[in-house]
């Protein structure tokens, strides 16, 4: 275990909070919240994939600024821009998600009076 | 091939637009209806065209950089799977949603959907596969509060939460294969894969998120909870979808591609599969004996029925990695492949029915209805033929899958999951009866009293299905099997390919579709059962 494996237990660790929140909240809000937790934690996730040291002090961002002539070993040094992709991709896709949620939500609460899953129980079996 | 994700693509947000801009209600089925029929073409042209996938990549950009689309021989068997039941569902909604209020939204939700399902179905790569999920998911969970009713929103909350969760599994597991190969695309992984030795400890980590997020979508049985809740509270048609395609494309599809295609099959990742697959076929079945709402009970024998699939996958991957005869492998398969299709068709129909009943006599629950053999006769008629099919009664299309199941179960020596199989589908055959005894059997009660045959556009769906589960008998045919089975098939069979197979490698510059002639596709299980 070093310590480069730290910023992964948290992600990792955030993505349990948010699975917490869902299973064992009753409120159907606290539940959205915690979708979003555990959408920003695997984004989180898939960023670190990326990480890369440039072995001297800050990371390189991906950029190509005067041609591959003048920078040789960006390449190697910067970080690695695909997953940052990815999660713009997921950044939309859980935004979708949670307006639809939220939508949900409100509907809900107009047909029960209540965000108590609990309490919205005509279905089970 | 991309016009199968850009018609609906562009269906989906026209027909509301459209619908909008000209003031259209009544019309607004005939838009989707011709594109669903284009697709039916399309996707059965790309499957007689060729016998070797067919790859595109986007923009002609190769590569590292391009993003490809592949139509291999078992994406080209679940287009023409979508295609179809999509046509008919569509025939159906177009009366059955004159009850709803925005049937143009509605429209254009399910194209959406359809987009999302060819999509994940031609992806040549595991991101794409989600982005294509998420469509699909996305426009399902609207669909199934399409009725905004307390039961609507609850059940689609409860698909949505757990949906999301899904994705989000199935994006750390993505996570993890990026980090371990650096790779994204299907054959790239499988390559990396092959080359270390079959897969390293990160990588069964990956593949336990995959499981468990297909598994979610695919509704298998530790993770069925929103199945028999967002099934029910869709509508008929949508009901239809999500249990006739829906599961399959991105759940059942997906994984068999991860496990048998990526990964290569192994005997742990088989017995995980057997696990699932038994665990869904017993417990639905059992849950489905107690309901007495129709839908409800249909749902649960998707769980049931999506048991089978996974389960003949499942005994394949055993087989294969333990080296076992290739003919009973590719027995197994085929097994699996056509139940899943046979489901697609008597699902869909049985879904349409319980529709009609609903819309006729306006309830359904077992308990309330009766009499309507006499009342309605296609209705009935179509309902008889999916029950007996999906109960595996000869000569219907069930009892044919479920008979080369069974037989690839013996031959490869499981007899235990044999023993079950045949039991499950006892069980659901008593669960049919009873269906058909409540339903069209008594006399005629209250509620009945006013139903009248439903219009035709719904009736002549149900008879379309209802034919196709005889025509289907006919898959087993040497000749029709070879065409579209047989391909799909050796896909699954063939395992990952090796480093230097031309897919991957292939280059495709110009923006048409340009087909390869890829290795041909082991010529295995050819002989018919």
């Amino acid at each position: 275990m070093t310590l480069s494996m730290l910023p992964y237990l948290l992600a990792f660790l955030l993505l349990v909070v948010g699975l917490y929140a869902i299973v064992a909240k009753r409120n159907v809000i606290k539940i959205i919240v915690g979708l979003a937790i555990l959408d920003y934690a695997v984004n989180l996730m898939l960023v670190l994939v990326g990480y890369r040291s440039s072995g001297t002090g800050a990371p390189v961002a991906p950029i190509l600024t005067g041609g591959l002539a003048a920078e040789p070993d960006l390449v190697a040094q910067a970080v690695d821009p695909l997953p940052q992709a990815l999660v713009l991709t997921s950044i939309v896709i859980g935004l979708s998600v949670t307006a639809l949620v939220v939508a949900l939500a409100i509907r809900l609460y107009e047909k029960y009076g209540t965000f108590d899953t609990e309490r919205m129980r005509n279905l089970k079996g | 091939m991309p016009l199968m994700v850009a018609i609906p693509l562009a269906g989906g947000f026209l027909i509301p637009i459209l619908a909008r801009v000209t003031g259209v209600r009544r019309g607004a089925a005939a838009l989707p209806i011709v594109m669903a029929g284009a697709m039916l073409a399309i996707a059965v042209v790309l499957l007689v065209a060729s016998d070797g996938p067919i790859v595109l990549w986007i923009g002609g950009w190769t590569f590292p950089i391009g993003i490809s689309l592949v139509a291999d021989g078992l994406s080209k068997f679940l287009l023409v799977i979508i295609a179809t039941v999509s046509l008919v569902a569509l025939l159906f909604s177009m009366d059955y949603m004159q009850r709803y209020t925005s049937p143009a939204l509605y429209y254009g939700l399910f194209m959406l959907m359809l987009a999302g399902m060819n999509g994940v179905v031609l992806s040549g790569d595991l991101f794409n596969i989600f982005v294509f999920i998420e469509i699909a998911g996305i426009s399902s969970y609207a669909l199934v509060a399409f009725g905004t009713e307390a039961d609507e929103l609850e059940a689609s909350l409860k698909y949505l939460v757990l949906g999301t969760i899904a994705s989000a599994f199935l994006l750390v597991g993505i996570a993890v294969v990026y980090n371990v190969t650096g790779q994204l695309n299907w054959d790239k992984i499988a390559e990396v894969v092959q080359q270390a030795g079959g897969p390293t400890m990160p990588l069964y980590v990956a593949t336990a998120f995959f499981m468990m997020g297909f598994g979610l979508k695919a509704a298998m049985v530790p993770f069925h909870a929103w199945l028999p809740d967002a099934h029910p509270s869709a509508p008929a048609p949508i009901s239809a979808m999500l249990s006739g395609v829906l599961i399959k494309a991105c759940g059942v599809y997906a994984l068999a591609r991860v496990v048998f295609s990526v990964f290569g099959a192994s005997t742990v990742l088989g017995w995980v599969l057997v696990a699932l697959g038994v665990g869904s076929m017993v417990i639905g079945v059992l849950l489905a004996v107690g309901q007495w709402d129709f839908k409800r009970l249909l749902a649960y024998h998707s769980i049931s029925q999506m048991g089978y699939v996974v389960l003949a996958l499942g005994t394949a991957a055993v087989m294969q990695a333990s080296g076992a005869d290739e003919a009973v492998v590719g027995l197994a398969i085929f097994g699996g492949l056509f139940h899943l299709a046979n489901h697609a068709v008597f699902k869909s129909l049985l879904f349409l029915c319980s529709g009609s009943v609903e819309y006729a006599t306006g309830t359904r629950q077992l308990k309330a209805l009766g009499g309507l053999g006499q009342r309605m006769p296609v209705t009935a008629a179509c309902l008889r033929v999916a029950a007996l099919s999906i109960s595996g009664v000869p000569p219907l299309n069930g009892f044919w899958s479920k008979l080369i199941i069974v037989l690839a179960l013996v031959l490869g020596g499981f007899y235990v999951l044999a023993a079950i199989t045949v039991a499950v589908s006892f069980v659901t055959l008593l669960s049919f009866a009873k269906v058909q005894r409540y339903v069209l059997g008594g006399d005629p009660s209250d509620a009945v009293q006013a139903a009248r045959e439903v219009p035709l556009g719904m009736s002549l769906a149900s008879l379309a299905l209802a034919v196709l589960c005889f025509a289907g008998s006919l898959v087993i045919l040497p000749v029709i099997k070879g065409r579209l089975v047989d391909p799909a098939v050796s896909v699954l069979q063939a395992g990952p390919r090796p480093a230097d197979a031309p897919r991957a490698a292939a280059v495709v510059a110009s923006d048409g579709p340009v087909e390869e002639v890829a290795a041909g596709p082991a010529d295995a299980a050819k002989e018919s059962p």
